[in-house]
């Protein structure tokens, strides 16, 4: 059984418009991180909205922990896939960061005693617990959307969707966000799908499914995707820095043993390079 | 509470604007702060009502005695509150001015100008005054001691019953609460979309009344146009997290009556019936 499964699944807003989505098949396992790229447009917000009941598939079939998708249990379906998107401010509904936390809670009836719990130990887990009373104006941009995470995960989901949940972030929160959900997906074995358009962020998951105009381009894990750098800048993405640098580096006629896809894996290639000779 | 002294700054903010006066809540902590909202507001509700019995010494002195040891219970500065009543203090000197030469009751005190004022005329004046600032002073206690969302609460909880009659109680505090929650992001947002358009040369902050008016339409316009778009996320979001109206929602702020709200209530009780039993009858 997987988390998630698409079936031959085709959308279109309206009749009479094209499609945005075009036959797209493809599985999420319990606790693994898929990340899904594409240019813009390429469909990749249809597919997560198409996960939890937001629209419903024209063609084909979407699964969720082997519970085919409809109107009937979309809120069960909900309960199962929590979502985070990409503008902090406009899915923070709560006054406090506590009242934002306890909205899914509420929705769903928890009663209150279990809420209390629920939301400390959610906002412990983004490392948020400080700013219970806090009001949104006076969290920054990665905070909020640390406790939109919180959100999510105090309804005890088992796949996390974020897309492009640290487009708007600078480096740093970026990176602290998607740590962040990378150490609770791995504890709880969670499923989480990272929806992004920069290629930096898509080198931790585990696979990666690259859209293109509506359709699946290929699915592959990062460090194999990386080495198709033309392709890559055809669809119009760009491959991170790193792999540039190697890239650039083979030109040189230095070639390294492996394909680096981090800082720290370029600096060990590097330096063993040297040593080697 | 740091958490509350921030967003009063940002009330604070609003009301500098005059954009919105939206609440003063100062936080203090006091015994009044952590009372009820609803009991707050029945209070007030029916203070404004039985204070129109008062008639004589004795039952306005009673109602004076309870507003202003209610306002000395909530630790706000005076400060704080005769800013509150700025607005008001030119009607109240008006309504005293006014009854000084309208009124021709008792007997004639002095002449102003040719015009006899009469001692019937100073002590309504001073009622009327007085009864004017009672009411004031007590309903801007609400808003010093009482969060907005706290209100929000009390609102909802108060307007209860009418659910029945399929009045949207759930619908109207879910309203007011993301309102209270955005205001200041929209309010960040007109600042900078003000700021943008200054710096293309629009100027809506001087010039002829006409010509601020139609240099505030490119302000008005890309915020409508973003809030829109916010509506249009924020409800995505909430439908993402499970919302589906208040049926069967639990609420993790919960209003409880405490033994001071209880003490409240019966001094309340207390007074407005040695009132009604003191006032004049005749
Ligand atoms: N509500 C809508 N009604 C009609 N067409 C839409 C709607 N939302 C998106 N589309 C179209 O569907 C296509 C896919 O959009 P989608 O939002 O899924 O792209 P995306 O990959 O998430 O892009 P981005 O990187 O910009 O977020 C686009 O061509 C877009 O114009
Ligand atoms: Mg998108």
């Amino acid at each position: 059984m997987y988390a998630i499964e698409f079936k031959n699944v085709s959308f279109r807003y309206e009749e009479e418009q094209p499609y945005v989505l075009r036959n797209v098949s493809f599985q999420v396992e319990a606790g693994e991180w898929l990340a899904i790229i594409g240019h813009n447009g390429s469909g990749k917000s249809t597919i997560a909205k198409l996960m939890n009941g937001l629209l419903f598939p024209t063609e084909g079939e979407i699964i969720i922990n082997g519970i085919p998708l409809n109107e009937e249990n979309i809120w069960e379906i909900r309960r199962q896939v929590g979502m985070v998107f990409q503008n902090p401010d406009n899915q923070f509904v709560g006054t406090t960061v506590r009242d934002d936390v306890a909205f899914g809670l509420e929705n769903r009836g928890v009663p209150r005693a279990e809420m209390m719990d629920r939301i400390t130990s959610s906002l412990e887990q983004v490392r948020m617990q400080d700013y219970l009373l806090h009001e949104p104006y006076r969290l920054s941009g990665g905070q909020k959307q640390r406790v939109a995470i919180a959100g999510v995960l105090a309804i005890s989901p088992s796949v996390i969707i974020l897309d492009e949940a640290t487009a708007m972030l600078d480096p740093l929160g970026r990176k602290e966000i998607l740590d962040t959900v990378h150490h609770v997906q791995a504890a709880q074995q969670l499923g989480l799908i990272t929806i992004t358009h920069d290629l930096n962020e898509v080198m931790q998951a585990h696979r990666v499914l690259v859209m293109n105009d509506g359709e699946i381009w290929t699915t592959t894990v990062p460090r194999e995707l990386v080495k198709r750098q033309t392709e890559l800048q055809q669809i119009g993405l760009d491959v991170p820095f790193v792999t540039q640098l190697a890239h650039a580096l083979e030109r040189q006629g230095i070639t390294l043993d492996e394909q680096p896809i981090d800082h720290e894996e370029l600096l060990d290639a590097l330096w063993t390079l040297h040593s080697n000779k | 509470m740091t958490g509350s002294l921030s967003s009063w700054q940002i009330w604070q903010v609003i009301n500098m604007n005059n954009l919105l006066i939206v609440g003063q809540y100062v936080p203090t902590n006091s015994i009044v702060h952590r009372m009820d909202p609803r009991i707050k507001m029945l209070i007030i509700f029916f203070y404004v009502i039985f204070i129109f019995f008062a008639n004589n010494i004795v039952s306005y002195a009673l109602f004076t005695v309870f507003a202003v040891g209610g306002t000395l219970l909530t630790k706000v500065p005076w400060r704080f509150i005769a800013k509150g009543l700025t607005p008001v203090w030119f009607l109240i000197v008006f309504t005293f001015i006014l009854h000084l030469f309208v009124t021709k009751e008792g007997t004639v005190l002095v002449n102003v100008f040719g015009l006899p004022i009469y001692s019937g005329a100073l002590e309504q004046g001073a009622v009327i005054s007085l009864r004017f600032f009672l009411l004031i002073l007590l309903t801007s206690l609400l808003t010093l001691t009482t969060t907005p969302i706290e209100i929000t609460d009390g609102v909802e909880s108060l307007l209860g019953p009418l659910r029945r009659f399929k009045f949207p109680v759930h619908e109207l505090a879910l309203m007011m609460s993301i309102s209270l929650r955005f205001i200041p992001t929209l309010l960040q947002e007109t600042e900078k979309i003000s700021n943008a358009q200054a710096s293309r040369g629009v100027d809506f902050r001087t010039g002829p009344f006409r010509e601020r008016v139609r240099a505030v339409i490119p302000l008005l316009v890309p915020l409508f146009v973003s809030a829109f778009k916010r509506a249009e996320e924020l409800a995505m979001a909430m439908e993402a997290r499970g919302y589906r109206g208040g049926e069967g929602r639990t609420k993790l702020r919960e209003l409880q009556v405490m033994k001071r709200d209880v003490a409240a209530l019966v001094i309340f009780i207390i007074v407005v019936a040695a009132a009604l039993i003191t006032r004049d009858y005749s």
